[in-house]
């Protein structure tokens, strides 16, 4: 176990196959939890939070065994945790390490903050154009409303 | 424009605005052609509004189209539960245009993407109702002789009146100093507002009515709703601030017209009515013009 003795100072141990989502702000960690159905998952996954950061000061840290996220998790991430970083295990060494990023254009993964949106209403798949990439903000291609970060819903 | 859906009034350029405003005078000038006698249009009415649907169907019948639709749900597939995209692809097939006002905000956007004929919002909820904002155009180039550099008035509710946002958004493009007056409940949003700061143009805000009068060439009226305040207090000591009687008129510019969407409740008194500056009639006659212009130049009979 030789690997292992190099991780031993790690807080959260390492994982052999699977992804690390890194740097997510204290107070996301459980929303991210939340988006990515990560609350059902039935591999290892390890969580920490509130762990010193040199970048951040605080952080919090996710390692899901065996799961490599799609694009549209990947944005999920990015719209509540964008000071995330990705990284990729594979055989307990680093494959690829990503930011996230906030993308221009949402598709289906979030709600509309509008109840009187036609999207809210029928099954319309939801678009919205990134008006705000900082002070995140969205807007509805259907109804022209805007969904900030505060009242932000995913599908 | 052709097969053009019109759904929001940022659809179309200024150009286009203009074009359409030039075509409505066209049609001002002869208002009975039969140039779409080929043509179905519907009306779509998922919620009732009858001014805005006779309007339509006065537009589409004078230029010999033949109308079909319904002006409420109930009296429709909506009743039976059928959904808005299955109601616009069937009627997609009997129409060669959809005209369609619904309750729900983008609702219309929605349609105009299923549909294959285009389609004209009349009206999504609070959101768009652009048909209204081109004939406001269509007036105000047509009294002042200009759009450019005008000072204009917006009057009442500002916060929830969906005609006045949309109008100030187009305005924006033609170097407006906007005056705004409305209780403090009441006030423009930020998220329009936005729109007249960025262009950097002049905007005043006021309480009081009688002030903005002699300032301004255009006084557009709108109606204070009571359910619009959560404590009813406050509408019973504002109610009364915002009607405009014609005495007041007295230190007016010759050239200041009173505008108002319709129906006007008691914001405006019936002595004003015949006042030369009342034009909110005439104004509804010029949306015929208008939705005349839209429906020929969106079914492609004119250029």
């Amino acid at each position: 176990m030789e690997k292992n003795d190099q991780r031993k100072e790690l807080k959260v141990s390492a994982i052999e196959n699977g992804t690390v989502i890194d740097h997510i702000p204290t107070h996301s960690v459980y929303q991210v939890l939340r988006i990515l159905n990560l609350t059902e998952y039935n591999d290892q996954l390890l969580i920490g939070n509130n762990l010193e950061s040199q970048k951040m000061g605080k952080k919090g840290i996710i390692k899901v065994s065996n799961k490599f996220f799609k694009s549209d998790e990947i944005n999920k991430i990015a719209l509540v945790a964008p000071s995330a970083t990705l990284i990729l295990i594979k055989n307990f060494s680093v494959s690829e390490k990503k930011k996230v990023e906030i993308p221009a254009k949402v598709e289906t993964i979030v709600k509309c903050f509008n109840p009187n949106c036609i999207t809210n209403v029928e099954d319309v798949v939801t678009r919205f154009d990134v008006i705000n990439k900082d002070d995140l903000k969205l807007r509805c291609h259907y109804c022209e409303k805007i969904t900030a970060k505060d009242n932000m819903a995913f599908k | 424009m052709k097969n053009k859906s019109l759904v929001s009034i940022n659809d179309f350029t200024r150009e286009e605005h203009i074009h359409i405003l030039d075509l409505a005078g066209a049609f001002e000038r002869r208002p009975k052609q039969r140039i779409l006698e080929d043509f179905v249009v519907a009306t779509l009415f998922f919620e009732p509004s009858t001014r805005t649907r006779l309007s339509f169907e006065s537009a589409a019948t004078r230029l010999g189209a033949r109308v079909i639709g319904f002006s409420e749900p109930g009296s429709s597939s909506v009743q039976k539960g059928e959904s808005l995209r299955d109601t616009i692809r069937t009627v997609s097939n009997y129409a060669d245009l959809i005209v369609m006002r619904h309750p729900r905000e983008g609702s219309a956007r929605f349609a105009s993407e299923v549909s294959k004929v285009p389609v004209i919002n009349a009206g999504d909820g609070a959101n768009q109702h652009p048909t209204q904002t081109l004939l406001d155009l269509y007036s105000i180039r047509k009294t002042q002789g200009t759009l450019d550099n005008l000072n204009i008035a917006f009057i009442g509710d500002l916060k929830y009146g969906r005609t006045v946002h949309s109008l100030t958004m187009a305005l924006c493009n033609y170097n407006t100093t906007f005056h705004l007056v409305s209780p403090a409940e009441l006030k423009l949003p930020s998220s329009v507002k936005m729109h007249i700061k960025e262009k950097q143009l002049g905007y005043h805000q006021y309480t009081e009515l009688s002030e903005v009068i002699p300032k301004v060439d255009i006084l557009y009226m709108t109606r204070i709703q009571k359910e619009r305040f959560q404590d009813p207090m406050e509408y019973e000591k504002v109610k009364n601030s915002y009607i405009l009687r014609n005495n007041m008129l007295d230190n007016a510019k010759t050239n200041l017209r009173i505008l108002h969407p319709l129906p006007r409740v008691n914001e405006i008194t019936y002595d004003v009515d015949d006042n030369p500056k009342a034009y909110y009639f005439t104004q509804a006659l010029n949306g015929v013009f208008v939705r005349q212009a839209l429906l020929a130049a969106i079914l492609g009979v004119v250029e």
